[in-house]
């Protein structure tokens, strides 16, 4: 159920193992969720902050997700680059109840005019 | 359910009427633990009554998987008979459901009828099988695993042989499909997630749970999402929400509990996911406590029985006026599933300030994950051997430094507190003269030590002469230590052979060969018996481990569309503001007015910002969006083209030029024989981008001395080039050979794709490839050996006809549609869910 904390964006089982979805806010940033192997959901929003790329398209693995650009690679949990890399994209809080996937109204709407 | 029944009740002992009344709601492992642990600290301070919903006394609900296993009866099950209940006057009211609770009046009232008052009430009713409320889940057959009366239903049933499908891949999925495998019956178990048991193990170890179970002849089926059970009066199967049907005799739906309450629920009690309850257990009554699978516990609900007993100690501490409190539970899991050990605890997750030590020993079906974070023992994660989980586990709750234990610990607790702290080297140093160094091979580390004195200094040496590490490799660190501890200073060091990447010390070649030579058909097969460091690989080595399975096994190969890059994900090449451009392929280059109209159509219907002529004789849509793309490509596919394969590591292009049809210098049909050389060649997965061109004359206008693979038309025939690059690093081809017809020019093109297939590192073109192995090697394949050229075509051939295809097709149809839809759309304040 929506709440004023968290919004219902529906089943997990939607998202493929090391997959990837999109969900597009209108008048705001597109977010990506992904699934890591051992099944957590994760929200970031879907630019690479090297060069806007995106981030849902990457691969999944361990953590993380290679954008698909430019191969950086970017934290699933802060958002951050790994390695050289500088750089960070926000990160959208996420939880997962009863089978359904939530993520935080606030953060998701943080853009949106 | 049963007509209520009283076992022997016993009314108050005397002096009852001055002693509290304790009322237990749930006669299972948590309400009976509380009470001893209660009459443990002081006997007489209450009058006790048990009510429990099952005809019987207390017994071991964990033990319920060796009952239906025939390993145990129940009375060896049995916590506590009903002398127990006598011998400290406790009244058991077994069969007979406590229905309400009345708050104001202190009272319960059960399903008889009977209301009987408390002064302090326990509620320990533990928790429910959850049901999927699919059509056909309440058909005769069809049952849960809670308690002796459910297996007593599975035995009965398995008594009659048949097939029994268990819906559900947890422990207890796990477990009934154990029992009723064991009981004669065929047992198919299904289950939605990936990987079994997947909140206790990781994704190695559950693959291998599976392959071991299904060794044992159980079927699994994994991702099986169950939409509706079968059967008129009596279940007769079960189908998927694919379409498959299984047959069953029986179905076990074990998917999962859910704290039982309702009970606490209809009093008004506070509820959330479980009852909510303080770190003395009460309730949001004072006089209400509540104990087990039912509670929650600050927001923890837990499903195990380790937690269990430390709220019962905490519970029985409040309720003798001795509070001490409960702080939650850091839970581990150690279970033997079917007989097969594992354990796991903490969080294993992984992170990038987590560090995964992976051992993996394939010859013992051994797999060990221990996570560390800060220089603390975070998680673990052990298959096979769970001997040292009760070390880590101590390790994990204590967060001890382990930065002094941490180059050993992944071995385990005698190897770590022995003399080899710290240096690998001298870990393997403490070994004694019998220890095992290569399983292979059967080498002692007394033979290796023996014959690098003998002379052997370095990796290559030590495998032709004992032949330890000469098998799978997976020794290899431990050669390399004994050879720095056996030669000291005089060691030349490691060697240069660099490993595919990160996640293995395995090279490229070694990777091939043992894909080969072991027969591994799935990228975690692969991780496993090469010991791969990390747990599901990098963005480097899973496109490469893809490709190396779809080579070596054609006909076998399950794609994983996870270890894809993007563009041959989505057969189209992403640009670089995330839209795609779409490459419909020309054969040869040649096209006609109804394709141009179809591409011109597309364009304008789908908005491409750009239509370009690409260097391969071909038009490029740019701008399409990804949820246009099965659209797109099914109006390109209904004017009779299919993917170009301008995205992937594949068969690009043949570009060719007119040749002696319109040409006057033209010497053989060139669009002809490259049209047929791409009919050939398209669809096909390389090791990297795979170019051909096909020439009329030595002009050469189509530029096929730059190309992986070209062809040269002359008066007497065709000169066959290999290896040329046009990109940034310029290349001309080499000159192969010169062959007399085109049939022959098609077989030496399909045996050097072939060679180039199985041979070249991933991501190599065919130019630093020949650069690597010589011009001369290729030339003894592919020239001189005309069995072997032939077999090499026969190959590529057979590869073709399995996976010759059109993916936009294939897309267009249906298939991976989620690849192209968003997971839902938000528009403030609305969510909008993807169909």
């Amino acid at each position: 159920m929506n709440d004023a904390k968290w919004i219902d964006i529906g089943p997990v089982d939607q998202l493929l193992t090391l997959g990837a979805r999109t969900l597009p806010v209108q008048g705001g940033e597109e977010i990506a969720i992904f699934r890591t192997s051992n099944g957590s959901v994760h929200a970031l929003i879907n630019k690479c902050p090297h060069k806007q790329g995106p981030l849902s398209q990457g691969i999944v693995h361990d953590t993380s997700v290679t954008c698909p650009l430019h191969n950086w690679r970017i934290s699933l949990l802060t958002g951050e680059a790994l390695g050289e890399d500088k750089g960070c994209v926000p990160v959208i809080p996420v939880k997962i109840d009863g089978g359904r996937i939530y993520i935080d109204r606030a953060a998701t709407l943080a853009g949106v005019m | 359910m049963n007509a209520p029944v009283s076992i022997d009740a016993k009314s108050n002992g005397s002096g009852g009427y001055l002693r509290e009344h304790l009322v237990v709601i749930g006669n299972g492992m948590a309400g009976c633990r509380t009470v001893e642990e209660i009459l443990s600290r002081d006997a007489d301070r209450y009058t006790i009554t048990i009510f429990g919903a099952e005809p019987r006394v207390n017994y071991d609900r964990i033990m319920l998987s060796p009952v239906l296993a025939g390993e145990k009866s129940f009375e060896e099950i049995i916590i506590n008979d009903q002398s127990w209940y006598d011998d400290n006057d406790i009244e058991l009211v077994s069969g007979d459901k406590v229905i309400a609770i009345k708050r104001e009046a202190k009272e319960i009232v059960s399903e008889s009828g009977r209301v009987t008052s408390y002064d302090r009430l326990l509620i320990a009713t533990g928790s429910d099988p959850f049901i999927i409320p699919v059509p056909g889940h309440d058909l005769p057959g069809v049952i849960t695993f809670r308690d002796l009366d459910d297996v007593d239903k599975m035995l009965s049933a398995a008594g009659k042989g048949g097939h029994a499908v268990v819906i559900g891949g947890g422990l207890l999925g796990l477990e009934a499909a154990h029992g009723l495998h064991l009981q004669g019956m065929n047992v198919t178990v299904l289950h939605l997630m990936p990987t079994l048991m997947e909140r206790q193990l990781d994704e190695a170890a559950g693959f291998l749970l599976k392959s071991e179970l299904e060794q044992r002849g159980q079927t699994i089926l994994t991702g099986a999402d169950t939409a509706e059970i079968l059967g008129d009066g009596h279940v007769t199967g079960v189908k998927l929400k694919d379409g498959t049907e299984i047959a069953a005799d029986l179905v076990v739906m074990a998917v999962g509990i859910r704290p039982a309450v309702a009970l606490a629920k209809n009093a008004d009690l506070e509820v959330e996911r479980g009852i909510v309850v303080d770190d003395h257990m009460v309730t949001s009554d004072p006089a209400i406590m509540a104990v087990g699978e039912c509670v929650q516990h600050r927001g923890a609900v837990y499903g195990l029985v380790a937690p269990l007993w430390e709220m019962c100690r905490a519970l029985a501490d409040q309720a003798t006026e001795n509070p001490s409190g409960y702080a939650g539970s850091v839970t581990s899991t150690k279970l033997k599933v079917s007989g097969i050990n594992v354990f796991s605890a903490g969080d294993f997750s992984g992170g990038e300030d987590c560090e995964d030590i992976v051992m993996r020993d394939a010859s013992r079906g051994i797999y060990k994950r221990v996570v560390v974070k800060e220089n603390k023992l975070i998680g673990a994660v052990l298959y096979g051997d769970t001997a040292d989980g009760s070390w880590y586990f101590d390790l994990l709750k204590t967060q001890e430094d382990i930065s002094d234990i941490r180059e050993a610990l992944i071995f385990g607790q005698a190897f770590a507190s022995g003399d080899a702290l710290g240096d690998p080297d001298s870990a393997v140093a403490a070994l004694s003269d019998n220890a095992e160094i290569c399983g292979c091979n059967g080498v002692s580390k007394g033979q290796v030590v023996a014959c690098i004195n003998a002379g052997a200094g370095d990796l290559d040496a030590v495998r032709a002469s004992c032949k330890a590490s000469a098998s799978c490799g997976s020794c290899t660190g431990l050669v390399e230590s004994l050879l720095a501890i056996t030669l000291g200073d005089e060691y030349g060091g490691a060697r240069a052979e660099t490993p595919m990447c990160k996640c293995t010390s395995f090279t490229h070649e070694d990777v091939r060969r043992n894909v080969v030579e072991k027969q591994l058909k799935s990228i975690p097969e692969v991780m496993q018996e090469l010991h791969w460091t990390t747990p599901d690989g990098c963005s480097s080595c899973r496109p490469a481990l893809n490709y190396y399975l779809l080579c070596a096994w054609p006909s076998e190969h399950e794609e994983d569309p996870q270890s894809r890059f993007v563009n041959e994900r989505m057969h189209a090449n992403i640009q670089k503001d995330g839209t795609y451009s779409v490459v419909p392929r020309m054969w040869g280059g040649v096209t006609t007015p109804n394709e141009l109209r179809a591409i011109a159509d597309a364009a304008d219907k789908y908005e491409a910002r750009l239509v370009k002529v690409t260097g391969g004789q071909r038009l490029d849509l740019f701008g399409i969006k990804k949820e246009d793309l099965p659209a797109i490509w099914a109006d390109l596919n209904a004017a009779g083209m299919v993917s170009g394969h301008a995205y992937g590591k594949s068969l690009r292009t043949v570009k060719t030029c007119v040749g002696s049809e319109w040409c006057r210098f033209g010497t053989q049909d060139s669009t002809g024989l490259g049209i047929k050389t791409e009919r050939m060649t398209w669809g096909s997965w390389m090791p990297h981008k795979f170019k051909i061109a096909v020439s009329g004359c030595p002009r050469n206008c189509a530029e096929a001395t730059i190309k992986d693979f070209g062809i040269i038309c002359v008066d007497s025939g065709y000169e066959l080039m290999v290896g040329g690059n046009g990109g940034i690093k310029l290349r001309g081809t080499d000159f192969l050979c010169k062959v007399e017809t085109e049939e022959e020019a098609l077989e030496y093109c399909a045996a050097f794709i072939q060679l180039y297939r199985e041979e070249a590192r991933y991501l190599d073109r065919t130019a630093p490839w020949i650069e690597r192995v010589g011009l001369e090697y290729v030339k003894s394949r592919i020239v001189e050996d005309d069995d072997g050229r032939l077999k090499l075509a026969q190959r590529f051939l057979h590869a073709q006809s399995i996976l010759q295809k059109d993916p936009w097709e294939e897309r267009a149809a249906g298939k991976d549609a989620h690849l192209h839809k968003h997971i839902a759309e938000i528009r403030p304040f609305a969510v909008v869910e993807a169909g």
